[in-house]
């Protein structure tokens, strides 16, 4: 993972040294303090890690395996319009396979990924709570319900 | 309180805001206020009805006219007609689908006929975002009784009510209380787990959303039999709305005196805070949610030590669902009498479920313990999709099983699942038909645990992944009599060795396919074949020569050019080029191509 450099900027470990600051650097804020981080960078690279585990003084190695074990966070930065496909129980009996699959075609990137341009990041989440429109794609916040495969050309090209 | 004439209740749950129910919201807003009714019309938008197939849902009181697939569009017709001139418009009622005829009273819909609403009685009703509304449906009663009768008999209250822990296991609620009350300490505290992680389940959210007041209650009566002060809420962060309405909701408390000091002038201080899950199912597990709140993985312990005895922070601390905290204002308002006169005899009141699937009416529901299946199918969800011939409901998500045909009649209650091999989970109800596998079912349960399991034993871990691989390797065809054997076995060590409950359940999906299904199996095994047309290894797409008419649209949509043929002469798919997308047989006007 530590393949993706980051060059944090000033501003960005003054911001990060704030957030630990404002939960009083309590180790038993660890999951706090990493929300309120992915909000303002987006995801949380190794760098990141780094100054949070300074921080709170706690190991880098148990800042990696909180944020590698909840599926929330993520190291990798998510497309400009992040899309979820929920993959819960009612959406796969109504057939939200077949809509991964045809994103995975269309975008031409596996789930947990992100397009070369940044533009689109494809991921699975499970139920969302509108199992009355099964299957769900959710692009950034809003909700689309019943997508069939044929529909996906449809949902992407209003992002184009 | 202003007095209104009548009331718009729009609904603003999460499935009817993804068909833009905020919309219809300001519309009608706009309309009532162009006709300058604002002093005598309200709209409100409110927390579920239940009723997501047919969402939006717009309800006009007093007369509980239920509008159903509002559009904003419809804003203008409905104020113009339904509140001016009193007619109702036809257009947009629910219509019964077997007499055609419209219901106008939401009271004489199928769905709602059957049903007993206590954890849901204020979502759909009330405004979530306005204290004064949950006060006049009496709220905040139930603390001040509590209040007066004093911790030991809240607790006896709650104990003989018989109420019993709604979250999957089913612990008597009371019972737990006492043993928290009973052990010593300067501190402790109480959990409302809001961490609904279980795939098709979402009455957590609805009722947090519809009606966050109700849980701020009751965790309060909670912390004064319990001598707690602090309360905590561990809410899946992916619930952006409940989130906001709780916050809404806690400051009103504090602003009311309600929470914080001196609560009421009883003496008694409380107050709550919010904890934010990151997405790991198997936090739902109490001991795992402790040590997700302080911050760490979020991996189960051995238990005893039970929370109740040594939990967050060490101290003592009670852990409840939000559904089981939802029922305690009401049996204090209405008394043990009336709660143990619902359900059975040893599940007493009333379960949500999120009935989804193949089903003609998906919701939420709420109906009475001992209710049976076919009643909940047939009348409450209208049957399956399509006239389709019903297959399986699978209730308790990961950790339960598929019921079949043979247990629509058994009156469903806690104990009476887990004797048919499944369980009561947080309330799931998925209703599957003929169209599909059992073992992809199966399979597709498996790969959740895998992808949940949070690797600390070793049975969970690498015995939920090798199940996984039995199964895959089924849907292929390569599945052989032993490994049918095996499946049984390993599931059997898997639910005796797990350390926590995920682990000790997680094979639950796969004995009871087997047990219900162990045809289907056979069928994958012995004849390379899935009767459903779900696993794509096992199928072959056919063109029958009689209907063919030669059009060569399906040779031209065929992507890997499998299919041959002469124009206006019978096609031809080549089976071992074909890559089975089902291109073809989507495109072809003559029903000529089929999956054998």
């Amino acid at each position: 993972m530590s393949h993706i450099k980051v060059e944090l900027k000033k501003e960005d470990v003054a911001k990060l040294k704030e957030i630990c600051k404002s939960f009083n650097n309590k180790p038993g804020e660890l999951i706090n303090v990493l929300h309120q981080a992915q909000t303002h960078f987006g995801y949380l690279p190794a760098e990141v890690q780094e100054i949070i585990a300074r921080e709170l003084n706690i190991s880098v190695a148990k800042v990696y395996g909180v944020v590698t074990f909840y599926t929330f966070f993520t190291m990798i930065p998510k497309g400009q319009h992040p899309i979820s496909v929920c993959t819960g129980t009612a959406c796969y009996v109504r057939g939200a396979e077949n809509v991964v699959e045809e994103l995975k075609r269309a975008l031409n990137i596996n789930v947990g990924e992100t397009t070369p341009d940044g533009k689109f990041s494809l991921s699975c989440l499970r139920c969302v709570g509108a199992c009355g429109l099964a299957p769900v794609v959710m692009v950034g916040e809003k909700v689309y319900g019943r997508v069939s495969p044929d529909g996906v050309a449809d949902i992407l090209k209003e992002y184009e | 309180m202003a007095k209104y004439k009548s009331h718009l209740l729009v609904c603003g749950g999460t499935g009817c805001r993804a068909s833009e129910s905020d919309a219809v919201f300001e519309s009608l807003k706009a309309a009532i206020a162009e006709k300058g009714l604002e002093q005598e019309v309200q709209v409100i938008m409110t927390g579920c009805f239940g009723f997501c197939e047919r969402g939006p849902i717009v309800k006009v009181l007093p007369d509980n006219t239920f509008y159903t697939q509002v559009k904003s569009s419809d804003a203008a017709e409905i104020v113009a007609e339904h509140i001016i001139k009193g007619r109702k418009v036809n257009r947009i009622l629910y219509t019964d689908p077997k007499t055609k005829e419209h219901i106008s009273d939401s009271k004489h819909m199928g769905f709602y006929k059957k049903q007993i609403r206590i954890a849901l009685r204020n979502c759909g009703v009330i405004n979530p975002e306005n204290i004064d509304e949950y006060i006049a449906r009496d709220g905040y009663q139930a603390l001040g009784m509590a209040f007066e009768m004093g911790p030991q008999a809240a607790i006896d209250l709650i104990k003989k009510s018989g109420l019993r822990g709604r979250g999957g296991g089913g612990f008597p609620t009371g019972v737990k209380w006492e043993l928290a009350l009973q052990n010593k300490a300067d501190q402790k505290y109480v959990v409302c787990n809001a961490d609904e992680g279980d795939p098709g389940a979402f009455m957590d959210r609805s009722i947090l959303e519809g009606d966050p007041h109700s849980v701020i209650e009751a965790m309060t009566i909670n912390g004064f039999c319990i001598g707690a002060s602090k309360g905590l809420i561990y809410i899946r962060a992916e619930y952006p709305l409940a989130i906001q309405r709780l916050k809404i909701a806690i400051g009103q408390a504090r602003e009311y005196g309600l929470l914080g000091k001196d609560i009421l002038g009883s003496g008694f201080d409380f107050d709550l805070e919010l904890r934010y899950g990151a997405g790991a199912f198997v936090c739902g597990e109490e001991t795992a949610l402790i040590h997700s709140m302080e911050g760490d993985r979020g991996e189960p312990t051995f238990k005893p030590p039970f929370p109740a005895q040594s939990g967050y922070l060490a101290k003592p601390t009670i852990v409840n669902n939000v559904e089981t905290f939802a029922n305690v204002p009401v049996i204090f308002l209405k008394g043990v009498e009336w709660f143990t006169s619902i359900g059975t005899e040893k599940s007493k009141g009333t379960k949500v479920f999120a009935l989804a699937g193949k089903i003609n009416n998906v919701g939420l529901i709420e109906v009475p313990m001992g209710i049976t299946l076919r009643e909940v199918i047939y009348e409450i969800g209208g049957g399956i999709k399509n006239g389709k011939k019903f297959k399986a409901v699978q209730t308790g998500g990961p950790s339960g099983g598929c019921l079949t045909e043979k247990h629509l009649d058994t009156p469903i209650d806690y104990d009476n699942l887990i004797a048919a091999g499944s369980m009561m989970g947080s309330g799931g109800m998925i209703v599957m038909d003929e169209d599909d596998c059992m073992v992809s079912v199966a399979k597709f349960f498996l790969d959740f645990t895998v992808e949940e399991s949070c690797g600390k034993c070793s049975p969970c871990r690498i015995g939920n992944k090798r199940l996984y691989e039995v199964l895959n390797r089924i849907c292929e065809g390569k599945g052989t009599m032993e490994e049918l054997d095996r499946l049984r076995n390993l599931s059997q060590v898997i639910k005796d060795t797990s350390l926590c409950g995920l682990g000790q359940t997680s094979p639950n999906p796969v004995l009871s396919t087997l047990d219900n299904f162990y045809d289907e199996y056979l069928d994958h095994v012995q004849n390379h074949k899935c009767k459903a047309g779900q696993c794509k290894a096992l199928m072959n797409y056919v063109i029958d020569p009689e209907a063919c008419t030669g059009c060569t649209l399906c040779a031209r949509v065929c992507p890997v050019n499998a299919i041959s043929g002469e124009r206006k002469m019978p096609h031809f798919i080549d089976t071992t080029i074909c890559i089975k997308c089902g291109a073809c047989m989507e495109k072809c006007k003559f029903n000529a191509i089929s999956i054998q």
